[in-house]
């Protein structure tokens, strides 16, 4: 048996691009593996170069099949496009089926492009844990664009908004009427729309729907910029040029108006809460059974409240919460 | 180093028949492990290229179309020329028992006929796995 690589010892190799050590990083992102917090800082000040892309929508909206011909397109403008496809995980195994590669087809082994499956492990929001951690280290390897294609979601799973530069929102026609995006507040999170299946004869009404409901619902949400509907379709390669010209108009949208240092400063803050969420959800796990289980215990017995169990929790790793 | 097992399930060439697989997919997953499958009709650069992005411990080729002599030798080939030896090599579908001895011979692991009870596919994933310790 070889032992493993050093975490520290691969930063150097994915900074150069070496598609093992990349494979080899995500994966111990993905893990979360206490041996990599080092190197994955040192490839989090690598990073910040890639414009990273939210590609979200509700399942069988086409998701998959069209970021797989943006990528391609991504690759004839000469750059180098990663791919965080998500995936659920089951919730009774933990286990996963991650069929998003299915549709990549063979640009998926092009040097130019890296594409990787992720689990959602029980997150929730449309990500993955650690799908941010990824993101840094493909950023890091010189990837200039990166695509994070979420799980299906579409009614307040939206965490990708949070994560990524740009988020397109993926419809298709036939699916749910206008009232499904009023309430979901989908409407809002897009940067750019993207209708798919456009070659179905339902599509160019659902552009046209689309269209009337931004009028109405941005204006009042205070939304300064349009927000372009691009009608797409996969099989006829239409459209995807002019979605590709729609992400990078919006890329400089954000370079123009000075949103983008915003943007991403709202990313940082969103990681760190979520990774201190993440660290307390750890430290419980760890200590349920042991200096944890008398606060436990207690909640069982109906003698405290959740509210107050949750702020001993707090207490139990330093943190005294006055209110 | 991570815990849980990842595994790539692959069809190569022409070959439509992927019952089998979606059968083995699924009970990977419900014995905890991610799966990755890649569908119908890849190219042993494809699936080999797939492994490698996706760092899996295992990939496991299908073939019921009795392409097996030849594209076995080629996946494990690619995999020399990538640096991805490690990557355990899996074979499962049908073919007669002295294939079978002859793949293995040249670097398949294991080779699951089409009669492998579920519970053995993943006793057989677990313990290789284990043998080639953490990576």
């Amino acid at each position: 048996m070889a032992e493993p690589i050093p975490s520290l010892e691969l930063v150097e190799r994915v900074i150069a691009g070496e598609r093992r050590a990349i494979a080899r990083m995500l994966s111990r992102a993905e893990a979360g593996l206490a041996e990599a917090r080092e190197a994955l800082d040192h490839l989090y000040r690598r990073a910040g170069r890639a414009h990273v892309v939210g590609i979200t929508g509700v399942p069988g909206s086409g998701k998959s099949t069209l970021v797989a011909k943006l990528a391609a397109a991504v690759l004839d403008t000469g750059r180098k496009i990663g791919v965080i496809a998500i995936d659920p995980s089951s919730p009774f195994s933990g286990g996963s089926i991650l069929g998003d590669r299915i549709r990549m087809g063979e640009i998926a082994g092009h040097p130019s492009v890296f594409v990787r499956s992720m689990a959602t492990r029980g997150a929730l929001g449309g990500l993955a844990r650690g799908t941010l951690e990824a993101v840094d280290v493909l950023d890091a390897a010189g990837y200039d664009m990166i695509f994070i294609e979420t799980v299906g979601v579409g009614q307040d799973e939206v965490d990708v908004v949070r994560a990524a530069h740009t988020t397109v929102v993926v419809s298709a026609p036939g699916l749910g009427d206008d009232i499904q995006a009023i309430k979901a507040g989908i409407l809002e999170i897009a940067d750019v729309h993207a209708v798919s299946k456009g070659d179905k004869p339902e599509a160019d009404k659902a552009v046209s729907e689309l269209q009337s409901m931004l009028a109405l619902v941005l204006p009042a949400a205070g939304f300064k910029r349009a927000v372009p509907v691009i009608k797409t379709s996969s099989p006829r390669n239409e459209g995807i040029a002019e979605l590709l010209a729609a992400i990078d108009e919006h890329r400089e949208y954000l370079a123009t108006s000075g949103l983008y240092e915003v943007r991403r400063q709202s990313i940082r803050e969103r990681r760190m809460l979520k990774a201190a969420q993440q660290v307390l959800h750890d430290e419980f796990e760890r200590h349920r059974e042991g200096r944890m289980a008398g606060v436990i215990a207690e909640l069982a017995a109906g003698s405290i409240s959740p509210q107050t169990a949750a702020r001993r929790l707090l207490a139990h790793i330093g943190i005294e919460v006055k209110r | 180093m991570s815990n849980i097992i990842r595994v790539i399930i692959a069809k190569v060439g022409l070959d439509g028949h992927d019952r089998g697989v979606k059968i083995v997919a699924r009970t990977l997953r419900d014995a905890g492990m991610d799966v990755i499958y890649t569908g119908l009709h890849r190219t042993p650069e494809e699936v080999v290229d797939a492994a490698v992005q996706e760092d899996v411990d295992v990939l496991g080729i299908s073939i019921l179309s009795g392409a097996h002599m030849t594209i076995f030798p080629r996946v494990l080939k690619l995999l020399k020329e990538r640096d991805a030896e490690d990557i355990i090599v899996l074979g499962g579908g049908v073919m007669p028992d002295e294939d079978a001895a002859a793949l293995k011979a040249q670097g398949v692991k294991e080779i699951l006929l089409q009669d492998t009870p579920p519970e053995s596919i993943v006793a057989t994933v677990r313990r290789l796995v284990a043998e080639r310790g953490p990576k």
